[in-house]
């Protein structure tokens, strides 16, 4: 079953001095449980194309339809209110709130869907110790090591219950022990609870763990292979 | 999680910077709380002097006496307008004068002054001259003698006991001429009280000027000027035509011109003083804006709508102000405080220049609590203006842009 259904997609970045086509006419559909990585040279288009599937930058051509809506049919607040219940996103710099701890951090996007405390606080604590981190709740970011607070962005990521996960070099920052670890996460949650994650990324280890791997260059799926 | 703790602890992660904007206002506010007390306490002590030494809040005239102060431009005092002034509650002394200027004179020297004929009981409860006499008492009623200015008596060379000369004109032109017997010399701080004036009972002043039961004015006393409005209302209601109510501000337009100046003055010095502490928030919301361009475009990233992100920037701006606004006000209230009680005495030409104003040579402050929350409404007004910066900067921002910062 699709989830995502991207259609003649387009990014033109149009300025004074030049042209730039980083997205050229890309058709694409994702299931639901895959665990697909985008890669390709740097300048190919990776982060533009998550930023379009995201609802975080507006194409210039083309559509992407999530669960049979149209993304960039909505307005802006509509699609921001979209991306909070459908989703979820981890940056390559962790990008943890730092005045927040652990917790707060993840429960922070069940309290911006108005989710009552109790089940918010549950369901944190449930994330935070799925993804190894049951010890370390009320840690601010600051205290925590880089692949650390990764994984508390994947927790955060996976709180508001999205349709997908959208990581954008999730690995880029981290040593190789947190990235192996990070990864046997993310493997084992789209395992065993079908949760869909679609990674850009540079980094040979999590191409060895997707299952499905679209190469991209000069803004062209140069090629699409299922394993 | 509420924003206004996310904007709370946000603060506080720059400790130093928080607390210098923090510091720009609470020096601000301590600056203006402290000169607005000074300049309301200041105007309050004009008001009192001319109000509580002498004016009375309200006065009833005969309607031409303002514009030609003569004894002809008299009314009678009748029961009947005593028995409606005593019926507003709002008056907490109601006392009649007949003024007239008149040559005093001793043995060889000669100088013009005012004379005040009072009901000694009626003024006391007003202008206190009681309280101001230095030598000799002060009048009873049906008393022959007079009271004099320590200036007035100094340079006639009389003192109690000795007899002063008054030579004048009297109703309708009739010759006013009379000796009496110094009973008492006063010292007002006001020294042009004292270089003028010569009280003695209304009808030995009545008799002196020929007229009868005639005074030129009622002085109407009420608790203070928030009363006056309503005091005068009741007053209008049964005034006839042939008298005219005056209050204080009418009957000392340059003093209110005075104090309206003054008090623009300081709102431009004020006004100058928190456009500039304005630009050292701006500098700060400037800077928390632009260091936090990256997390700012994650929350929305993530799910926050831009108007709540806007209000947690808001909330951050406010909390500084807050702060700082706290901090001046509750060092500002023992400040004035302190000086309400212990007033700064002028001295030396200083002094000179108080008193050639007809005016006590001392800075005194008020402890009005507009003072403290017209600064804490300046600071906010303040900042809802500088705030249209995060907020139009976090409507307009560029998430994709703003992460790759």
């Amino acid at each position: 079953m699709n989830i995502i259904e991207i259609k003649d997609l387009v990014k033109i970045y149009d300025s004074a001095e030049i042209k730039v086509t980083a997205v050229d006419h890309i058709d694409l559909t994702f299931e639901k449980g895959e665990f697909s990585a985008v890669v390709g040279p740097s300048g190919s288009g990776k982060t533009t194309f998550l930023n379009l599937l995201g609802g975080l930058d507006r194409p210039t051509a083309g559509t992407v339809i999530i669960d049979g809506t149209d993304l960039w049919s909505l307005k802006p607040r509509q699609i921001i209110d979209f991306r909070l219940h459908n989703i979820g996103f981890v940056f390559q710099s962790y990008n943890l709130l730092p005045v927040l701890t652990a917790l707060e951090n993840v429960e922070f996007i069940m309290h911006l869907q108005g989710r009552p405390k109790a089940e918010r606080t549950k369901r944190a604590v449930e994330l935070l110790q799925a993804v190894g981190l049951g010890d370390r709740l009320h840690s601010r970011p600051g205290k925590l090591s880089g692949g650390q607070q990764q994984r508390v962005a994947v927790a955060r990521a996976l709180a508001s219950k999205p349709k997908f996960i959208l990581a954008d070099e999730p690995t880029a920052n981290l040593d190789s022990h947190a990235t192996e670890n990070l990864l046997n996460i993310m493997e084992k949650l789209n395992r065993e609870e079908q949760i869909t994650f679609i990674f850009s990324t540079h980094d040979a280890r999590v191409v060895k763990k997707a299952r499905r791997v679209i190469t991209l260059e000069d803004g062209k799926v140069l090629s699409d292979e299922r394993r | 999680m509420n924003i206004s703790v996310i904007a709370w602890r946000n603060i506080w992660r720059n400790k130093r910077r928080t607390l210098i904007t923090a510091a720009s206002i609470f020096f601000g506010v301590i600056f203006a709380a402290v000169m607005s007390s000074m300049q309301e306490g200041s105007y309050g002590k004009m008001i009192d002097n001319v109000v509580k030494f002498y004016s009375g809040y309200l006065q009833i005239q005969q309607e031409d006496y303002w514009e030609n102060k003569t004894i002809n431009n008299t009314f009678e005092l009748t029961d009947s307008l005593l028995q409606e002034v005593h019926r507003i509650p709002e008056f907490t002394g109601i006392a009649p004068r007949l003024e007239s200027f008149s040559l005093a004179s001793s043995e060889s020297l000669t100088k013009g002054g005012m004379v005040i004929g009072i009901d000694p009981e009626a003024e006391n409860r007003i202008t206190r001259p009681e309280k101001w006499i230095i030598r000799g008492r002060y009048l009873h009623p049906g008393d022959s003698g007079v009271l004099m200015g320590n200036e007035l008596a100094d340079y006639l060379r009389l003192d109690v006991g000795d007899t002063l000369v008054l030579l004048g004109m009297g109703y309708h032109g009739i010759n006013a001429a009379g000796k009496y017997p110094v009973t008492g010399i006063f010292k007002y701080p006001l020294p042009q009280f004292n270089k003028q004036f010569i009280y003695m009972d209304l009808p030995l002043a009545q008799d002196l000027f020929s007229a009868p039961h005639r005074i030129t004015s009622l002085v109407l006393m009420v608790k203070d000027h928030y009363y006056m409005p309503a005091a005068k209302k009741a007053l209008k209601a049964f005034i006839r035509s042939s008298y005219r109510l005056m209050d204080w501000k009418e009957m000392q337009p340059e003093l209110v011109q005075m104090i309206e100046s003054d008090r623009t003055g300081g709102k431009i010095m004020k006004a100058i003083l928190y456009i500039i502490i304005g630009f050292g928030i701006l500098g700060t919301v400037i800077m928390m804006f632009s260091e936090r361009k990256r997390e700012l475009a994650v929350m929305v990233s993530v799910g926050m709508q831009k108007t709540l992100l806007s209000g947690i920037l808001f909330m951050e701006t406010l909390y500084i102000g807050v702060l700082g606004v706290a901090m001046g006000i509750g060092a500002s209230i023992p400040i004035n405080t302190w000086f309400y009680h212990h007033p700064i005495h002028v001295t030396g030409e200083a002094a000179k220049a108080f008193t050639d104003m007809g005016l006590e040579p001392v800075y005194a402050f008020s402890l009005m609590p507009s003072i403290y929350y017209n600064q804490a409404i300046t600071v906010f007004a303040l900042i809802l203006v500088i705030a249209i910066y995060p907020m139009v900067k976090t409507m307009r921002l560029n998430i994709p842009e703003a992460l790759r910062t």
